[in-house]
């Protein structure tokens, strides 16, 4: 009995003073950070919860500023050459990793070589096919990783050749799956470099503790480059799902920064938290697709008079709850390498009631009337956020005297579907830009991708993109991919229904958060004062 | 009773296999796979994943291939924790899970037995009543409102207590979630433990020995609350392994980092490693738990026999 007193004694204080080391930081930042990280390795990870983490103990070549904009990172400055083809990165002489090993090119050649290596499996890999045999090599056509168009000159050299001229290949590099990896530990531990025990960086934080379900722990990286203006010194990001549970905790003062919000509680914010609701344009678009495999929606007509037919100027307000904005394009406004407004339908301006009566009109030419209705199927993954949607969708179609039947399914289940075109009619989909150029949300209609979900098929389009590829000059680039998304547009090859919008609830102690249309927010950028 | 014990451990081995097994073929029957995801992967991107995790093979050979691993004590890795295997998580997550699930056993025990008496002695009376309110509380309100109720009202507007979290060592941490938990288990405690306690009270050898001129608290101690608890036992059993795996909920709202979520996150991700690892923990953990309860009953009633 008295054994088992000095044990649990001694347990109780050993656990008292682990946690009091959680305490003995000046400034920290509690971020509620949503989801469980699956990794910290950069090659393995896919989800923004967990760019939050990576992007702040790892730096790219470029990096994101306050604002989102890619700006010099472990590169120091780069020479590009005249076709586009060939960036030369000159990286910062003074860089080390958190244990004092130098940061040097051949760090990021082995990283480019592990993110492209079949072996690895990394599921992002694709966002770097730009570079030279990169697609070749990850499918394993080629199994030399030296071809791959990443090589160092020298120790703080690094030559990236591309397979076409790419404007936004600065912007992409910000991005974590061109991260770098510390070859000298990848030698010594394998995959388990990565894991807490063994990790350095390079970036403004190191990962010290990670408590699966409840949060990973990062302290401030005096080595870094920039660390004289990093204020905070510690960050813990929770993982928390749940969204009501994270504001109540908002609310207690626990959390700093929250970093999505229930869509119905923003009344509540506005009125008890003015201001620390930040509602943002977010590069992301929610759409229904067509299947045009179904005959019913082979006539253009048909497919213009469901998309007129429905009111977009409710879904953000009254729908959803957050304000996502109508969309009339499919390229998010604020996308970068683009020309702003570039597309918008001519009747998005028109009254609601003559876009109704035109659209009737279009049913009864497409023969669909009364006597012999239009049946359809919105199929969506299970949310309410969706089911609301698409309950108020079916509602609008009903003045065309179309009948529609209403699916769901859990999201693995409902993409599986999609991909496979293996719907009925209408699918819902969305869609949040891997990086901020239009081509990667043209791509979605390009044929004989997966993720053209509604089997769009049209040979101009394809010949607008493939030249768009070739196309060197900024101007004219965006100029081709202006026209291929016209072209779809008023092919109704589908139909957009809102952009994303990114929401943050941000505490009045913090500053330096900018919003921004990527949603990245880098903590070496904000600073919290003690009140 | 050594033997029975024996003999219950063994006997749990093939259900154990068998629940593997229906369970391993039936969450392949479920459509889409690990990798499918809103951000679809490229085809040689998902054959270099698949690969990685020997989805590519027969599904028979993938079966042999993880019965054989959990043989060895494998339970394989994790298809969407990629930095642990299953047996970490599990190892990370039990003691969290074990901690509030005991603490909120050994509260809903003792708090519901207590009220159970008390509202047996006190019918229809206004103790009586009071309880019954606060049992009515428990029952009715689902843990998830409960929840955000208690986090709002002492977290929030009091600022009594932490709103969620978890420190190690801190017990105001471990204060709401317990509640949470324990309350509706403390309810149909003091419910079965009322019923079983009237019954009792009103039995020919509870008369005699009150007409012995015992006192009524002996009578209650001595011999009405042995053989009221019988009942109470056998829910205690189930009740505990639905503490255990019911605490999926709670986890959530209060960010916890135990077990449980693992549940619903994996098969939602149809992480079928996580899934399988924590059906075949849990089963276990349900098997042990109900040997207990009929080990508990021969010492209560000494008309249960093992033969």
């Amino acid at each position: 009995m008295q054994l088992k007193h000095v044990a649990k004694g001694g347990l109780l204080a050993g656990l008292m003073a682990l946690a009091m080391t959680g305490s003995a930081f000046a400034v920290t930042l509690h971020m509620h950070n949503g989801g469980e990280p699956a990794s910290l390795d950069p090659h393995k990870v896919s989800g923004t919860w967990e760019n939050r983490i990576v992007g702040d103990y790892l730096e790219g070549l470029t990096t994101e500023a306050a604002n989102g904009d890619a700006i010099a990172g472990a590169a120091e400055s780069w020479d590009i050459s005249e076709d586009g083809l060939v960036y030369t990165f000159h990286l910062r002489q003074d860089a080390v990793w958190s244990d004092g090993t130098p940061v040097t090119a051949h760090d990021f050649v082995t990283a480019f070589q592990r993110l492209m290596n079949p072996e690895t499996a990394a599921s992002y890999a694709y966002l770097q096919y730009t570079i030279k045999n990169a697609e070749a090599i990850n499918s394993g056509e080629i199994e030399d990783l030296n071809e791959l168009g990443a090589v160092a000159l020298d120790d703080y050299t690094l030559e990236v050749t591309l397979e076409n001229p790419a404007p936004f290949l600065l912007q992409a590099l910000t991005h974590y799956t061109a991260y770098p990896v510390p070859s000298h530990l990848l030698e010594e531990h394998g995959d388990a470099w990565a894991d807490t025990a063994n990790i350095v960086a390079n970036g403004p934080y190191v990962p010290v503790e990670w408590l699966p379900g409840s949060h990973l722990r990062s302290v401030k990286n005096d080595s870094y480059h920039d660390a004289d203006n990093v204020q905070i010194e510690e960050v813990i990001y929770y993982s928390l799902d749940d969204l009501s549970a994270a504001l109540n905790r908002y609310r207690a003062g626990e959390f700093d920064i929250l970093t999505d919000f229930p869509a119905d509680q923003i009344t509540l914010l506005d009125s008890q938290h003015p201001g620390e609701a930040h509602v943002a344009p977010f590069l992301g678009l929610h759409y229904y697709v067509f299947n045009l495999n179904n005959p019913d929606l082979a006539d253009v007509n048909v497919r213009k008079a469901l998309s007129m037919a429905i009111n977009r100027e409710i879904i953000g307000p009254d729908i959803f709850g957050t304000g996502e904005l109508a969309a009339y394009s499919w390229v998010p406004p604020g996308t970068a390498n683009y020309i702003d407004g570039a597309f918008t339908y001519d009747w998005a301006e028109t009254p609601y009631g003559e876009r109704v009566a035109e659209a009737q009109a279009l049913m009864a030419e497409a023969g669909f009337g009364p006597d012999n209705p239009l049946s359809v199927e919105i199929r969506y993954n299970t949310s309410d956020n969706h089911q609301r949607l698409a309950v108020a969708i079916a509602a609008m179609w009903e003045q065309l005297g179309v009948q529609t039947e209403l699916f769901n399914s859990e999201v693995v289940v409902h993409y599986d579907a999609l991909q496979a075109n293996d719907f009925h009619s209408i699918g819902r989909a969305g869609w949040v830009m891997d990086y901020n150029d239009p081509i990667n949300m043209l791509e979605l209609l390009r044929t004989g991708i997966d993720y053209n979900y509604g089997r769009y098929d049209n040979d101009e389009y394809n010949a607008l993109i493939a030249a768009s590829a070739t196309e060197t000059d900024i101007d004219a680039r965006a100029a081709i991919l202006a026209e291929a998304e016209a072209l779809a547009m008023e092919d109704y090859a589908a139909l957009p229904l809102a952009f994303y919008v990114s929401r943050n609830v941000v505490s009045p102690r913090i500053s330096g958060f900018e919003d921004n249309a990527s949603d990245i927010h880098r903590t070496r950028w904000l600073t919290k004062s003690e009140d | 009773m050594l033997r029975y014990a024996f003999r219950r451990v063994l006997s749990a081995l093939p259900i154990a296999f068998i629940a593997v097994t229906v369970c391993f073929f039936i969450l392949r029957l479920a459509p889409g796979g690990p990798f499918d995801t809103g951000r679809p992967l490229p085809p040689n991107v998902l054959a270099n994943v698949r690969a990685y995790y020997n989805l590519d093979q027969p599904l028979f050979t993938q079966y042999l291939l993880y019965i054989g691993g959990v043989l060895r004590g494998n339970l394989g890795p994790s298809m969407a924790f990629y930095d642990f295997n299953v047996s970490q998580l599990l190892a990370i997550g039990l003691p969290f899970t074990l901690t509030l699930g005991f603490s909120a056993f050994v509260i809903a025990t003792f708090v519901g037995v207590l009220a159970g008496m008390v509202s047996a002695v006190y019918q229809n009376k206004w103790p009586d009543y009071v309880l019954v309110l606060a049992v009515m509380i428990g029952l009715v309100v689902p843990n998830f409102l409960m929840g955000a109720l208690l986090q709002l009202w002492f977290g929030v507007y009091l600022r009594w207590l932490p709103a969620g979290g978890w420190v190690t060592g801190s017990i105001t941490h471990l204060v709401l979630p317990v509640t949470v938990l324990a309350w509706p288990h403390a309810a149909r405690i003091s419910r079965l433990m009322r019923g079983s306690m009237i019954e009792v009270l009103g039995t020919n050898y509870v008369r005699t020995a009150k007409s012995k001129g015992l006192g009524s608290r002996l009578v209650l101690a001595r011999h009405a609350i042995k053989p009221a608890m019988i009942p109470v036992v056998s829910y205690l059993g189930p009740g505990l392994s639905y503490l255990l795996t019911g605490s999926i909920v709670v986890e959530q709202i209060f960010g916890l980092p135990g077990i449980g979520r693992y549940f619903i996150s994996a098969a939602l991700n149809r992480d079928y490693g996580l899934v399988l690892g924590t059906t075949l923990f849990y089963m276990l953990l349900i098997l042990v738990l109900n040997l207990i309860v009929d080990l508990v009953y021969a010492w209560l009633d000494p008309k249960v026999r093992y033969s």
